[in-house]
């Protein structure tokens, strides 16, 4: 169980250039990480989701020891890893684009860690990892000549061969184009969960995190502004901001808030936040509005509707409807595509 | 109208026509003659075999060989250290320091030597050591000169190596030992065989070092070409000699240029980070590098502010003399303007071919013949740099003695052997900064509508003026402490400043070792002040060669 309390990490300079725009904050002495505190109990995947910039990367590079803490402590079922310096963590890192050690085959780069040990089933166990990851006849292939896909899965067999205690993986897709990343993602919660492995993902795409995350960490500006079940925070963000940031498309707050929950016959409350899918075309529903514009996507149709009383909203139709603008619409609502939001900060 | 590719072949051979001119000239028809002059005169290659086959030859490539080794080892392991500290971490006086260490590369051979035998000498502040006239004496001088070379090749590949992979095997459970043997080692090693063979390089073709340290009893293969040529007038010896040099540093070169080729290309620029406790050792190792590069000069400049045994500025009022019992025929001061004049007429020379050598050999060929030719005319331009200069000096004199080209009394003769020694010093200096320029930059400047001069002032003019300065200042540097070719060409009656030193230090008499001691100081401040110029131009230079 990774324990993390007050965690904090200042930069005392400009911040290393390798971790580029997913460094803290940039300014002298400003804390990067501030306060952060999370649990994160064995088996489970964490994922943190943040923004570019929000130190995320930072937080997880003080977790494996490569930078040092201004304050607050890291630990390891209850004993305290201040002065185990990184090799010694059992927390293996996996970088966003896999620094695979180009000077080594693939097999070698796999086993690189288990002949440091000298596991007497490196070559067993390295077999069973590139079948794991999906690349058994990869062995004798040199990094230089892998695809991206190719290269990430075999810095996450390298990682899982020595069993860590905790798998640290930054933006471990991030460097993937879209398919790729999506295909991939599945996989690798598979995998990590196949493995029982703990793990603790940094990531800026909500989807990436929900693919393979079983709890949720939000994070903004160097704070954990929310965490939780992976669901619960979904469906109860805890400001504005990071309703928008969980893909929510529209936070509605005050009268127009008030307006909708009652139009909507729910509890009032100071905002909600709805997602682009809130709002269906449908006979007899309970909001009628005016079509401002309407745009074709794959599978649906996107509006833009004036609902009197709480302005523009986004709501959708199916593709067999394609109300033009000006059109009278009238709008059905979908529960779990809505939230309720406590505050405003 | 011609087509793209002839176009693009002749405007590269308009470019090339003025650098491969002036190298045939001066160099490919000295060096040429100097060698028919020696195998003609005898039975050839017979000849040839025959000084190869003498004993006093054997002991000399032997004692070449194992000295540059020497050198070669004792610079890489106290240079590696040095390039970790004064590149990976935040040292405190970092830059100063990194100066410091690169002056001795640059300093002139003959002030080191006169500095390690002041330090040396019975009497002198390590006289107790007993290593005065010792092949050991030799090899510091060497080492002195060449870790510099260590600390800036080797420095500026680990400053650009992704410190995310030694990271990444940190937190796969690898010490810092292990880190270092699997990861960093292996990724540096391109540069440290290309560091570790252009020092075995310059080892071994030291000349002004030992031939103050060593006198006549110990040579090397380039100081026995020149007692061969100067003292016994055997021509057919130094001309066989010469040729094995020119064999042996092909080959070196070659494997330098292949080292070179599988490099890995610059990435992420690291943050030095603070030293630790791990860097212990490193630290300690600069320190002693500093230590090593201080005393010799400390020597040299109490040692020359002494006469008799008591303080005095005496040796540098003696500057102004011909020395004791008329040993010069010009004074020192003389000299010095001498030394100052060549050097800019060399820097000039030596900037112009380069800056069109290092245009011809980074612009991007688009076919495999001009691919070709660009690949011969690198080597080509690199000659200058494995042949001693002592064989360059020597074809000089006996090629240019005659119409069409009778240098013998002009001013320039002396300028244009620096300059060649100098040049590949240029080229290594400019080549890497226009390597770097992204070529699309170019084609975005064409594709707007720039002919080829205006994307030269758009593109490359902007990030050239900095490394030319630089380039400038080394070749201004090197022709300020060349004594090799100079030694064969000065006229006496307009010495440089290295070729006076000698001549002082040959001589006997206290006024004339003092008067030598003065001189040397002078022109190490003069070369050190330079080399602190461009030092400040903050160029990526000396990286590769």
């Amino acid at each position: 169980m990774l324990t993390l309390r007050d965690l904090t990490v200042t930069f005392d300079g400009a911040p290393d250039s390798t971790t580029d725009s997913t460094a803290g904050s940039t300014t002298d002495g400003t804390p990067a990480v501030s306060e952060v505190s999370l649990d994160l109990p064995g088996g489970e995947v964490l994922a943190v989701l943040g923004p570019s910039g929000c130190g995320k990367s930072t937080l997880l590079r003080a977790i494996a020891g490569l930078e040092p803490l201004a304050a607050g402590s890291v630990a390891w079922d209850g004993h305290d890893q201040a002065r185990v310096p990184t090799h010694r963590r059992g927390f293996a890192l996996m970088f966003q684009d896999g620094q695979l050690f180009d000077h080594l085959t693939v097999a070698r780069n796999v086993g690189y860690a288990l002949r440091l040990r000298r596991d007497p089933d490196t070559a067993q166990r390295v077999a069973e990892l590139l079948d794991l990851v999906g690349l058994p006849a990869y062995a004798d292939r040199m990094p230089g000549t892998l695809s991206g896909g190719e290269r990430q899965r075999v810095a996450l067999a390298r990682s899982l061969a020595v069993r860590p205690r905790l798998l640290l993986l930054d933006e471990p897709l991030s460097a993937l184009d879209a398919g790729l990343r999506e295909r991939l993602a599945g996989d690798l919660g598979r995998i990590l969960r196949e493995a029982g492995t703990t793990a603790l993902l940094v990531t800026h795409d909500h989807e990436e995190a929900f693919a393979v995350a079983d709890r949720l960490a939000v994070m903004r500006a160097g704070r954990i502004v929310q965490q939780g079940e992976i669901t619960e925070v979904w469906r109860a963000p805890a400001d504005p901001e990071t309703a928008l940031f969980l893909g929510y498309a529209r936070v509605l707050t005050g009268d127009q808030a008030a307006w909708m929950l009652e139009a909507l016959g729910l509890d009032p409350g100071p905002s909600v936040a709805l997602r682009r899918s809130a709002l269906r075309v449908g006979d007899d529903g309970p909001l009628a509005g005016t079509v401002i514009s309407s745009r074709l996507a794959p599978d649906l149709v996107r509006l833009q509707v004036e609902v009197p009383g709480t302005g523009p909203v986004d709501a959708v139709a199916p593709l067999d409807r394609h109300p033009a603008p000006g059109e009278r619409v009238s709008l059905r609502i979908d529960h779990t595509r809505l939230a309720l939001v406590p505050s405003l900060h | 109208m011609l087509s793209p590719s002839l176009g693009r072949l002749l405007g590269l051979a308009a470019l090339a026509a003025l650098p491969v001119l002036a190298l045939t000239a001066f160099f490919v028809l000295p060096v040429a003659a100097m060698l028919s002059e020696g195998l003609a005169d005898g039975v050839g290659a017979g000849g040839a075999l025959e000084v190869l086959g003498r004993d006093r030859t054997h002991d000399v490539v032997l004692f070449t060989l194992v000295t540059a080794a020497a050198g070669t080892l004792l610079s890489v392991v106290l240079g590696l250290p040095a390039a970790h500290v004064l590149h990976r971490t935040r040292l405190p006086l970092r830059t100063p320091v990194r100066a410091a260490l690169l002056v001795p590369f640059v300093l002139p051979t003959v002030v080191v030597g006169v500095a390690f035998r002041q330090l040396l000498r019975e009497g002198g502040p390590l006289g107790f050591l007993g290593l005065d006239g010792t092949p050991a004496a030799i090899v510091l001088g060497l080492v002195f000169f060449n870790v510099a070379v260590v600390i800036r090749v080797v420095g500026s590949a680990w400053e650009s190596l992704d410190p995310r992979s030694a990271q990444a095997a940190a937190t796969l459970g690898a010490s810092p030992a292990t880190v270092f043997r699997t990861v960093t080692l292996p990724a540096l090693l391109p540069a440290v065989v290309s560091a570790a063979t252009v020092v075995f390089l310059f080892c071994a073709t030291a000349f002004g070092i030992v031939l103050t340290l060593g006198g006549s009893r110990y040579a090397t293969v380039e100081t026995e070409i020149y007692l061969l040529t100067v003292t016994l007038f055997d021509l057919q010896g130094a001309a066989a000699l010469s040729l094995l040099q020119l064999v042996v540093v092909g080959v070196l070169l070659l494997a330098a240029r292949r080292a070179r080729a599988v490099a890995p290309s610059a990435r992420a620029h690291a943050r030095p980070r603070r030293p630790t406790r791990a860097d212990t050792l490193p630290v300690a190792t600069t320190l002693l590098l500093l230590l090593y590069v201080a005393v010799p000069v400390a020597a040299l400049v109490t040692g020359s502010l002494r006469v008799d045994g008591r303080w005095s500025l005496g040796n540098y009022a003696a500057l102004t003399t011909t020395g004791d019992r008329q040993t010069l025929l010009v004074p020192v001061t003389e000299a010095l303007i001498n030394s100052l004049r060549t050097a800019v007429d060399a820097t000039w020379m030596a900037v112009g071919v380069g800056l069109l050598v290092a245009l011809v050999v980074t612009r991007r060929s688009r076919s495999a013949t001009e691919r070709r030719v660009r690949g011969a005319l690198d080597g080509f331009f690199m000659l200058p740099l494995g042949v001693s200069a002592v064989t360059l000096g020597f074809g000089f004199l006996i090629a240019l003695d005659q119409p069409p080209l009778d240098l013998r009394d002009s001013r320039l003769l002396v300028p244009v052997a620096q300059a060649l020694v100098a040049l590949p010093l240029v080229v290594r200096t400019l080549v890497p900064v226009l390597a770097s320029i992204d070529d699309r930059q170019r084609q975005a400047a064409a594709s707007l509508g720039a002919g080829p001069l205006r994307t030269l002032a758009t593109v490359d003019v902007p990030v050239l003026w900095r490394p030319l300065l630089a380039g400038a200042g080394f070749a201004f540097a090197a022709s300020l402490g060349e004594f090799g070719a100079t030694s064969f060409l000065a006229r006496d009656d307009a010495p440089t400043m290295p070729v006076v030193i000698f001549r002082l230090l040959g001589q006997p008499g206290q006024m004339n070792y003092g008067m030598a001691l003065a001189a040397s100081v002078v022109l190490a401040a003069t070369t050190a002040l330079v080399m602190l110029l461009v030092e400040r131009l903050r160029v990526p230079s000396l990286g590769t060669f």
